[in-house]
């Protein structure tokens, strides 16, 4: 049976393969980036408002933490009781151009053993759940093909 | 002035969050010599836990022991709901309105991790980070712990040294939950629960219940009381925007494309606020109490509480600053590190340990000639919470 692709929040992100983004909301008055997206009114207490627009987000940043979770997160996370626990890492990502830091999931296979603060990522679609009619789609954080490691000055910018 | 403050002992009790509210509530009122009728009004903190915000708190304590028709209110604001309702007795004080003021907070915790109220609600921050990242809130910890070590080099034996620490003054308290010193090593060969944080350096979550009798200066005469507690500040401030440290349970920081930073993060502007309206500061403290969520986060709260620069917690430790016979021990209760965490208990009980310690009545505890103590706590959401007292 074909399960329908669902992403687990609307909005969020959109594409596929190379041409995959996180969607957020930039202030058109004070250039503020909200995600996840705020389309009600700027939240920067010092700007008068102005258009929320959408926008992509950059595909790559650099790593500003992560961990894993080591045992089975409760709901409303989706897993099955019925088979063993999967580890898997969670990345909080510095993006350079928005000022913002990103919190997601590691892609399939990537443990904490293959991470270090200020390695550069990149923003890949991935694959939260599944259950009988839907396949529950979501952003996953990946090192960047072709990325540093790291190295840069981890200490600057909008998570210091 | 604090003329009582009383605790429900922490543990796993299965018994319900009234139950110890109001056997705290009646060790506060002996402790301060009032009968209950004394009171003009009762603040309760409220847990989640109980339905409604704990049946509405206030009002729950008051019926648990017996409706006398007291001024009730009933604050919520996660961890930091006991400051809150410190700060709501106070202001009632100093406004006028009551000559003694209850506080009571208590919590009767689940096992396992916290997790968000059921139901599909994808509008609520809480909700959405469990449904879309199963981010945990040992899941945060780890994050901050990590950045750490990264940042600040920071080892995993250093967070197991504020276990240590932590656990041999929690074997001093019968109001602790653990009551047994801890070793580094016992530490190590925990579980890792979110890394590069282990199961000790985690704390657990409780049952417990604390209480305060806060009363005026013109009250406090009245009755005589030799030198009470004095209350000198209470911070409940929010964040500034842009707000850029990861926080639960934020899924991303806001952005400074759009605004700078301007000096400082939320966890300092908490303390900075409460020193400002002490008139004093880091150099006056005799000790500390603060949120030690997880090992790590107590490092990075001494320097939030300027006592000592940034990336200089670790050292400050090792350097016995923070421990007993240091110039600030922090966290001579225990911390949660031998509590768990009761939620809306916790933020009273910090001020409880407060109060004990500068009347010297902490026991074995005790922090030679303690006068001035801050308490530092963080809620869900964005809720700042520092009580500063003096004697």
């Amino acid at each position: 049976m074909s399960r329908t692709r669902t992403p687990v929040v609307a909005g969020w992100f959109t594409g596929e393969g190379e041409a995959f983004r996180l969607l957020g909301t930039r202030c058109s008055a004070c250039a503020s980036v909200f995600f996840p997206r705020e389309d009600g009114h700027c939240r920067n207490p010092g700007c008068p408002g102005g258009e929320l627009e959408e926008v992509p987000l950059s595909r790559r940043g650099r790593i500003w933490s992560y961990t894993d979770t080591r045992y089975r997160p409760p709901s409303p996370y989706v897993s099955d009781p019925k088979l063993p626990w999967v580890s898997y890492a969670l990345i909080a990502v510095e993006l350079e151009a928005e000022r913002i830091v990103v919190l997601g999931q590691a892609a399939e296979g990537v443990t904490v053993a293959d991470l270090a603060v200020g390695m550069e990522v990149e923003a890949v679609p991935g694959v939260l759940a599944e259950d009988a009619e839907t396949t529950w789609t979501t952003w996953k954080w990946r090192p960047a093909a072709g990325g540093d490691g790291g190295g840069r000055d981890m200490t600057t910018g909008a998570g210091a | 002035m604090v003329l009582g403050a009383g605790m429900h002992p922490w543990g796993k009790w299965g018994r319900g969050f009234v139950e110890y509210g109001t056997a705290a509530a009646r060790a506060a009122l002996a402790d301060a010599g009032l009968d209950w009728r004394d009171v003009g009004s009762i603040v309760g903190a409220g847990t989640v836990r109980g339905g409604y915000p704990g049946h509405v708190a206030g009002a729950a304590f008051a019926k648990a022991l017996g409706w006398q028709g007291a001024r009730v209110t009933t604050v919520y604001a996660a961890c930091a709901s006991g400051a809150q309702a410190v700060a709501a007795a106070r202001a009632q004080i100093l406004a006028g309105l009551a000559d003694v003021v209850l506080v009571v907070g208590a919590d009767a915790a689940p096992k396992g991790f916290f997790r968000p109220a059921g139901g599909d609600r994808p509008d609520d921050p809480d909700w959405l980070r469990f449904r879309v990242l199963g981010a945990t809130n040992p899941a945060y910890f780890g994050l901050y712990a990590r950045r750490r070590m990264a940042v600040h080099g920071d080892s995993p034996d250093d967070f197991a040294r504020v276990k240590v620490k932590n656990a041999a003054m929690g074997a001093l308290n019968p109001n602790a939950r653990y009551r047994r010193p801890v070793t580094a090593e016992e530490v190590a060969a925990s579980a890792v629960v979110a890394d590069p944080l282990r199961l000790l350096d985690i704390c657990a979550t409780s049952d417990g219940g604390a209480a305060l009798v806060l009363c005026s200066v013109d009250f406090a005469r009245r009755r005589g009381a030799a030198r009470p507690v004095r209350i000198r500040a209470v911070s409940t401030v929010t964040p500034r925007f842009p707000s850029t440290v990861l926080d639960l349970p934020d899924i991303a920081t806001d952005s400074a494309a759009g605004a700078d930073p301007d000096g400082g993060t939320f966890r300092a502007s908490i303390a900075r606020a409460a020193y400002e309206e002490a008139g004093l500061g880091p150099g006056d403290l005799s000790l500390a109490e603060v949120y030690d969520l997880s090992t790590a986060l107590e490092l990075q709260w001494y320097e939030d509480l300027g006592l000592c620069g940034e990336g200089e917690g670790a050292k400050l430790l090792r350097e016995g600053v923070t421990a007993p016979g240091g110039r600030v021990p922090v966290n001579p209760s225990g911390g949660l590190a031998s509590f768990g965490e009761a939620v809306p208990a916790q933020a009273i009980a910090q001020v409880c340990e407060l109060t004990w310690q500068l009347r010297g009545a902490a026991g074995g505890r005790q922090v030679e000639g303690a006068r001035v103590g801050i308490t530092a706590n963080q809620g869900l959401f964005g809720h700042g919470s520092a009580v500063v007292a003096v004697r």
